[in-house]
Parts: structure tokens; C-alpha cells; sequence
């Protein structure tokens, strides 16, 4: 067996064996990446040199019949809108394709310190605004499933890295659904905590009031040990909870209530998709949980009231791109005149900026201008305010909802591409966890037309070890 | 609703993106697509609905106000990331004329 088909926890327990070392896991990773990747195109940077010499930091260590964590030597990919001092960090824009990161994201000094080898920055939607990866400057990421097929998105590249064996596991960023749909997309496990366990700090803000970092393993396990690396109070961001991640609490199946929330069934929803998921509501029916129709009447409305905050939020962080301090500068190119400083915001902004990072921007500035405001932004966020009741509401009838992660699974590289209302729409089941807050996860649940299919769990607020837990329950 | 040109060219100069002539048609359609799609949002009834609201319920979150110095490593990159410097100020097109 190659090592980069091991999980974390089979990595883990060969490195403290010395079956294998470091170097070795770390060098078939390498090899997978250098076979692979100029096939997927999962990852815009390699850090080979220097993923080398950790492993052989973390080898001499074991050498020394030292403790390692259950981290230590195990090599990970990282989305490319997080920071690693002194490398290169995209976002997958033109606009940075320069940049390099002046320091660590709090979530990158968290698994520096465990002991984590960095394999590498993959390949996203531009600045995470996608549903497919093909908004990258960098090109399209293929999914490793089937070549013709989009990995999902915004984070395809590191959906893709895990499922090609590429690395043991990654992390990725989840405003309305980009971790868990890519995962769905490509058989992986993808995990969305809830908003304020994760530090965001030193992560490219997308919209602030949504986005959340997470892992994406070959197992839930797995997940589950990355998760708890990274979550955690941070004085950098604000926002970040102090509650206990209690993960040891083990879960009664006999007394669980799961909900299948009815606007999520609907007729619209694919017959296939629809019963792979009811065969595994019923594994859980056999456990002797509860099975319950629930209903949350907004949740049509959800996408709406994401496609205007995302948006208004988007103009906001990515005003700071204005070709004066860093990244790609009108003003420093010799092929183009901007003869005053509005000149080089302007066609900074142009060049810079591919066209659904614009699309974006354009919708938020005209949602938050004068006269507009109430109708777009402030109507959104009480709308948004039903929609969280409503979680709440449900989340006293049930200890957690089972949904499809995505409408369909992964479509041929190219087809929505034109059409971005058709590209919202598929983010139809994930989008409320991110307006709620609550924690979510993707596990491969089946194929059809032999593409992987995903189950979503969706939990209360700060309810993850429930989460994971029914995942690791549905996860065979 | 559909966009009018004059109203495209606003929003693009509020967002501070130029845009090229055969761009403006193609943003005329695709943002009034998405502006009537969100319009859905007011068959909802939100008198009773409070729209400040947050994530968490965190009320403040404070730390201590520090002073301390950037680290030379960050600093160092910092100014490397910069466009165009003389040394240690950033250097862009003057606002005035002189």
C-alpha cells in the first residue's frame, strides 16, 4: 500500500510503530502530487523542500522514542486564501498572484505547533466565490472522480488533493457551503463548524459574518482530529466562542430525534439522491433512533438572503484591493495608463479582479448604497434573523437534521459557467448553516452515475460532537 | 425590473471597477437576474423580526490595547508586497497636482 492512502489515525499509529517514517509518508505524498496534480490542477503551490525537512525533523524526534501527537509528521494541504508566513497566498486571483503572507493564520501557528507537515496551497474559486473552482485565475481543478467533472467548490483543490490521496488531509473555508459541497462532490468528508470556533484570523475575509474554516479528511475521524486542533478562543478574532468543545460525550441512538426537514424533500429533489439518504435515516431508524418530519417554511428564502449579505459583505472586505499597497497595481504596469489615482483603483479592480469576484462586488455596492439599503441589506438581515429561529425551533423538536449536501451531483466542467443565478441555485442546502451559524458535515453516502453523492447532518450551535458523531454512525 | 445602462455604470463606479463597453450589456443582464431573483425577499414578513443580528451572542469582546512593535519578519514582507516604494514609504500617484 502507497502511505498516502492511509488516514490520519493509520498514519499516526505507523509512525509511532516506526513501520514507516515521516520522510516516507511525506515523499509518497509527493509523488501522488507530482503524478496527479498536473491532471487535477488541486494545487497552485508545493512546498516539497520544506515538507521534506520537516518530516525529517519530526523522524529525528521519533528517533529520540520522543511522544508525538496525533498530528506530528502527518502531511496537509491548505486552501490558498490562508496565510503561511513568507509564502505565496492567491486567494486564486490574478490580483495576488504575487502575495506573499506577512504572517501565520492563527489556524496555521495551531498545527505548526502540533507538529503538522504543510504539503502545499490548493486551487479555489477566486477569493472563495464559487460553487465549481472555475473562477480561479489559476484554471479549473478537475474532480478526481471523473476528469470531465467540476470538483464542486469554492474549495475544489483541497476536496480534490484528499480524494486523489494527495495528502491525508486538508483544510478548507465555508461561507455558503464550500466545504461540505466540494467533499459531497468528491466522496470526501468535509466538516463546517459553527461560526465563532474557528479563528478566521488570517483568513482572506470573504464575508466575515459567514465564513468558518474546516478540515476535510478521509474519515470523520480524522476530521473530527483536525477539528480539534484548530478550534478554540483567539484574541485576533472577536468572534471566537470559549464553550468547551466536549467531544468525549457519547451519544444514546435509542433517544436521538432526527429530522428531515420537508422543504429539503420536495418533489424537485432527485429520486436516487433521495432514497441514498433515506436508506441511511433508516440505518439510523434500525439504531432506534426517532425519525421526524420537520419544517423550516423559510428556508426558500435562504438562498436570497445569501446572494444579498454575501454580497454586501464581499463589497466591503475586498475594497482594501486598490492596487496602492499590495498585490496586482494598474500603477506599476507598463501596458497600462492611469493617469490619477481613481484611474488606479479602477482598472486595478478590472484587471485584477476576474468576472465573478466583480459580479459580486457590484451587487453588494448597489445592495448597500443610498436608497437601497433597507430594500436589500436590512430586509436580508431580518429575514436572516426568522430563518435562525426558525433553526432554533426545530433544533427543540430534534437533536439534529439529515439532508442531501447538494442538489446534484458533480456536472461537466464548463456547463454553468455562463449562467451564475443557475450556479447559486446548487447551493440551496447549505447556504442556512452558515445564515444560522450551526455546524454541518458532508459524508459520502453512495453514487449515482457513478458520481459520489453526499449526506449533510446539521446540528445546533455548537453542537459538533453530536454532528460528528452520526456522521461517524453513517460513515462505512 | 432590469437595470438600466446609466444605473450599470453607477454601481461599477461605486465598486471602482472600470468596465468595457461589451462588459456593460452583459452585467446589465446578469446583475438584474440576480437583484430580481433576491427581490423574493419582500413577500416575507419581517415586522416582528429584529435585523441586528449577530452569529454568536457574544456582547463585547475585549483584550488588552497593547503597544508593540511589528515583528521584522512581517515588516520585511510587508514592504516587499508593496507595489512601488522609496524606502521605507509606499509610493503612489499624487492627489495633487503640483
Amino acid at each position: 500500500m502507497k502511505l498516502n492512502e492511509l488516514t490520519i489515525k493509520e498514519a499516526h499509529n505507523g509512525l509511532v510503530e516506526k513501520d514507516m517514517s515521516a520522510a516516507e509518508l511525506v515523499k509518497d505524498c509527493i509523488t501522488a502530487i507530482k503524478e496527479e496534480n498536473h491532471k487535477l490542477n488541486a494545487f497552485i503551490t508545493v512546498f516539497e523542500e520544506s515538507a521534506m525537512d520537516e518530516a525529517k525533523r519530526v523522524d529525528k524526534k521519533i528517533g529520540r522514542d520522543e511522544e508525538i501527537g496525533q498530528l506530528e509528521g502527518i502531511p496537509l494541504a491548505i486552501k490558498d486564501n490562508m496565510l503561511i508566513q513568507g509564502t505565496r497566498a492567491t486567494a486564486g486571483s490574478k490580483i495576488l498572484e504575487d502575495y506573499i503572507s506577512a504572517y501565520d493564520a492563527t489556524v496555521i501557528e495551531k498545527l505548526k505547533k502540533e507538529g503538522v507537515i504543510f504539503l502545499g496551497k490548493t486551487n479555489m474559486d477566486e477569493f472563495a466565490m464559487g460553487s465549481s473552482t472555475e473562477s480561479s485565475y489559476f484554471g479549473p481543478t478537475k474532480n478526481p472522480v471523473n476528469h470531465k467533472m467540476i470538483p464542486g467548490g469554492s474549495s475544489g483543490g483541497s476536496a480534490a488533493a484528499v480524494a486523489a490521496n494527495m495528502c491525508l488531509g486538508a483544510l478548507g473555508s465555508d461561507t455558503g457551503g464550500s466545504i461540505r459541497q466540494p467533499a459531497s462532490m468528491c466522496g470526501v468528508v468535509g466538516f463546517k463548524p459553527s461560526y465563532g470556533r474557528v479563528s478566521r484570523y488570517g483568513l482572506m475575509a470573504m464575508a466575515s459574518s459567514l465564513d468558518q474554516i474546516g478540515p476535510f479528511a478521509k474519515t470523520v475521524g480524522d476530521a473530527e482530529i483536525i477539528y480539534k486542533a484548530i478550534a478554540g478562543r483567539d484574541i485576533r478574532d472577536s468572534t471566537t466562542m470559549k464553550e468547551s468543545l466536549n467531544l468525549d460525550e457519547e451519544i444514546d441512538f435509542k433517544k436521538l430525534r432526527i429530522g428531515l426537514p420537508k422543504e429539503y424533500f420536495t418533489s424537485a429533489l432527485d429520486n436516487d439522491i433521495k432514497s441514498l439518504i433515506l436508506d441511511k435515516v433508516n440505518l439510523l431508524a434500525g439504531l432506534g433512533a426517532e425519525i421526524k418530519e420537520v419544517s423550516l417554511a423559510h428556508t426558500d428564502y435562504g438562498l436570497a438572503v445569501y446572494y444579498v449579505l454575501m454580497p454586501a459583505e464581499v463589497s466591503s472586505n475586498l475594497a482594501r484591493f486598490d492596487g496602492i499597497r499590495y498585490g496586482y497595481s494598474a500603477y506599476r504596469d507598463k501596458d497600462v495608463k492611469a493617469q490619477n489615482l481613481l484611474d488606479v483603483y479602477q482598472k486595478s479592480r478590472a484587471i485584477g479582479f476576474g468576472a465573478e469576484v466583480r459580479r459580486r462586488i457590484m451587487i453588494g455596492a448597489y445592495a448597500l448604497s443610498a436608497g437601497y439599503y433597507d430594500a436589500y441589506y436590512k430586509k436580508a438581515s431580518a429575514v436572516r434573523a426568522i430563518i435562525r429561529r426558525e433553526f432554533d425551533d426545530v433544533f427543540n423538536q430534534v437533536d439534529c437534521l439529515i439532508t442531501p449536501t447538494s442538489p446534484s451531483v458533480a456536472w461537466p466542467i464548463g456547463e454553468k459557467v455562463n449562467d451564475p443565478l443557475k450556479m447559486y441555485l446548487g447551493d440551496i442546502y447549505t447556504v442556512t448553516a452558515n445564515i444560522a451559524g450551526i455546524p454541518g458535515i458532508s459524508v459520502p453516502c453512495g453514487e449515482k452515475d457513478s458520481l459520489p453523492v453526499g449526506l449533510q447532518v446539521l446540528g445546533k450551535q455548537f453542537g459538533e460532537n453530536m454532528v460528528l458523531k452520526i456522521a461517524q454512525k453513517l460513515f462505512v | 425590473m432590469k437595470l438600466t445602462r446609466d444605473e450599470v455604470l453607477k454601481i461599477a463606479q461605486l465598486a471602482r471597477i472600470e468596465l468595457k463597453e461589451e462588459e456593460i450589456e452583459k452585467y446589465r443582464e446578469q446583475l438584474s437576474d440576480i437583484l430580481n431573483y433576491v427581490d423574493k425577499l419582500q413577500e416575507v414578513n419581517t415586522n416582528n423580526a429584529n435585523p441586528d443580528v449577530y452569529a454568536t451572542n457574544l456582547i463585547n469582546s475585549w483584550r488588552e490595547d497593547e503597544v508593540g512593535p511589528c515583528p521584522e519578519d512581517s515588516r520585511k514582507i510587508i514592504f516587499e508586497n508593496m507595489p512601488a516604494k522609496e524606502g521605507d514609504e509606499l509610493k503612489t500617484i499624487g492627489i495633487f497636482k503640483k
